[in-house]
């Protein structure tokens, strides 16, 4: 059991290792020659050589990528071009509010998805079924972003409910929380419609079980028999899709926090592109995609703790 | 008696919009791009079925000129990315051993990447242009169309038919064509229709986010980013080009469905 969390534990390390290079290479060994990216074409040859020399330009990739990954393990990413400041200075300022953002929306999502998703097996072929699959087929079409300009246009343009956009900081954590609930509602029922539908299917497939027909049996009552004896056993493929949706979570805080003008990581990646910082770009997307990969490698080592019969024989 | 009603409806939702895009080829009631500032912020009226714009652009011309620029992208990123990935899985499957390991690897990798991360590095150092986008979305295509062919694949190369042929002397690359990919084709199509799908939407957010299409090429995504800002004054702009790329992501969805099922009654029971 050790061994196998090991080698699951260098898989890991190794794919951020590959993470890393891929992202170092495309954005400065593709370019050619990242002080161009930076300054523009119109720059001087001068201000080029300055610029080449101040980030080590004139150092081999290769070299440049172990300093930089160097730096990286222990938190430094280097400094930010346009707001001269660490990059892990402004990571560690808009961190608590994507956290907070897709830690909302995974909440609602998960609660939400569930509740639809066992309501619409237990009424399977009712109407509530299919009010549950119309939902779902719906929500996998809609684009988060289309959703959260339709919930301004409602809740913010015509019953003036709540604010359309930007962040009150967090001293007054009840302004905090309205400014959030508007994107984090967009980015749940997003994510509610592919989760329902496979809770749904997950669940269709344990009800079929004998054991679930005994605990009926003996008398159970109905919500006993689904919360406690068949979800459990339908939390595979749930976890799977949890697991598989942290990249849209991911992808969906950037385009969300743009929507509504929120202060997080994902505004910073836009601000990067625009002022051509590409040691904040790089250091973002390293960061989002490390997220990705630790969060299959947290569904990879939930499965042996969800499913016994998973776990290597002693 | 489900299934019907999928493929029906997707079909015909497909048609529509691949029928939208084809006619704006020839015909839209008014030049897309034409900026007349005197006719902004029109009602809806005969000339202008949903009205104009905040530059008095017509609002269906655009949403016409949209579909296509969805369309296009969708189909060159999907066929890229889907050939590129079906080759590899076919290859790794033929192949076996490292080859296999390799690319299942790659393709395991790249799932750290999705669509909107690897644009944001290509414009960071490229700068923001269609062509960027459609790499992008091709990018995301390749592991999952290496996953399907490859799976596909495999469970081919263990038929009798196959070791018959091998015995016979044909090559790797002989039974690859001949007795794998005509095998191959049915799930490779239900996940180009799904895709298809995904592709429309990741085209919506990146042009949304100035990562896509560039003016003045219209598109859906970016005609919903210059009606963000208008929300106050004219709402309804930011209505019909989401429920565009809403109605066009739910037909191939449902194609996709039901092509599925009808390819695979087994589905049809938990579905």
């Amino acid at each position: 059991m050790i061994l196998l969390i090991l080698r699951r534990l260098l898989g890991f390390a190794l794919t951020l290792l590959a993470v890393s290079a891929a992202v170092f290479f495309v954005m400065n060994v593709l370019p050619g020659d990242p002080a161009i990216v930076i300054l523009g074409i119109e720059a001087t040859e001068d201000a080029r050589a300055a610029l080449r020399a101040q980030l080590g330009l004139n150092d081999p990739a290769i070299w440049r990528y172990l300093a930089w990954l160097g730096g990286a393990v222990q938190g430094d990413f280097g400094v930010s071009y346009s707001f001269k400041v660490p990059v892990a200075e402004l990571i560690a300022e808009r961190l608590p509010m994507t956290l907070a953002l897709a830690g909302l929306a995974t909440v609602m999502t998960v609660a939400l998805a569930l509740a639809l998703g066992v309501y619409a097996a237990s009424h399977h072929g009712r109407a509530g079924d299919w009010a549950v699959m119309a939902f779902s087929q719906l929500g996998i079409a809609v684009p988060a972003f289309w959703l959260s300009m339709l919930l301004v246009i409602l809740f913010a343009v015509t019953l003036r409910w709540l604010p359309p956009g930007g962040f009150p900081g967090w001293d007054d954590p009840l302004a905090a929380l309205r400014a959030l609930i508007m994107p984090a509602t967009a980015l749940a029922l997003v994510q509610t419609a592919v989760l329902a539908r496979v809770t749904r299917s997950a669940m269709l497939e344990v009800m079929r079980q004998t054991y679930v027909r005994t605990a009926t049996a003996t008398g159970l009552g109905p919500a006993r028999v689904m919360w406690r004896h068949a979800l459990p056993n339908a939390l595979v493929p749930i976890v799977t899709i949890i697991g598989m949706q942290v990249a849209n979570l991911v992808t969906g805080t950037i385009v969300i926090e743009n929507v509504f003008y929120l202060p997080g990581l994902g505004r910073l990646v836009f601000q990067a592109i625009s002022n051509r910082d590409l040691i904040v770009v790089q250091a973002m997307v390293t960061l989002f995609a490390a997220i990705v990969v630790s969060a299959n490698f947290i569904v990879d080592l939930a499965y042996l703790w969800i499913d016994p019969r998973l776990r290597p024989r002693s | 008696m489900r299934v019907q009603a999928n493929l029906m409806i997707g079909a015909t939702l497909v048609a529509v919009v691949l029928g939208t895009a084809a006619l704006s080829l020839v015909w839209t009631p008014h030049e897309a791009t034409r900026i007349a500032v005197a006719l902004k912020f029109q009602p809806p009226s005969w000339a202008h079925p949903l009205g104009t714009d905040q530059l008095g652009r017509d609002v269906v011309s655009q949403l016409m000129l949209g579909a296509r620029t969805s369309m296009t992208i969708a189909l060159v990123a999907v066929l890229l990315g889907g050939g590129i990935g079906t080759a590899l899985g076919l290859l790794a499957a033929a192949v076996g051993g490292w080859v296999d390991e390799v690319v299942m690897r790659l393709a395991d990798f790249s799932f750290a990447f999705p669509a909107l991360l690897f644009a944001i590095m290509l414009a960071a150092v490229f700068g923001p242009s269609l062509a960027n986008a459609v790499i992008a979305i091709a990018f995301i295509n390749v592991p999952v169309f290496a996953r399907v062919a490859r799976a596909a694949a495999a469970q081919v190369w263990t038929r009798g038919y196959v070791l018959a042929a091998q015995s016979a002397g044909r090559g790797r690359l002989a039974i690859t064509r001949d007795h794998v990919i005509p095998n191959v084709l049915a799930p490779v199509t239900v996940q180009l229709t799904i895709e298809f799908a995904v592709a429309i939407l990741a085209e919506a957010a990146l042009s949304y986010l100035g990562l896509g299409a560039q003016p003045p090429t219209p598109s859906w995504g970016r005609m919903l980013s210059e009606a963000q800002t208008l929300l106050y004054l004219a709402p309804q702009l930011a209505i019909w080009p989401g429920l565009c790329i809403m109605v066009a992501v739910m037909g191939f969805n449902l194609l996709g469905d039901g092509v599925r099922d009808l390819s695979d009654p087994m589905l049809r029971r938990t579905r």
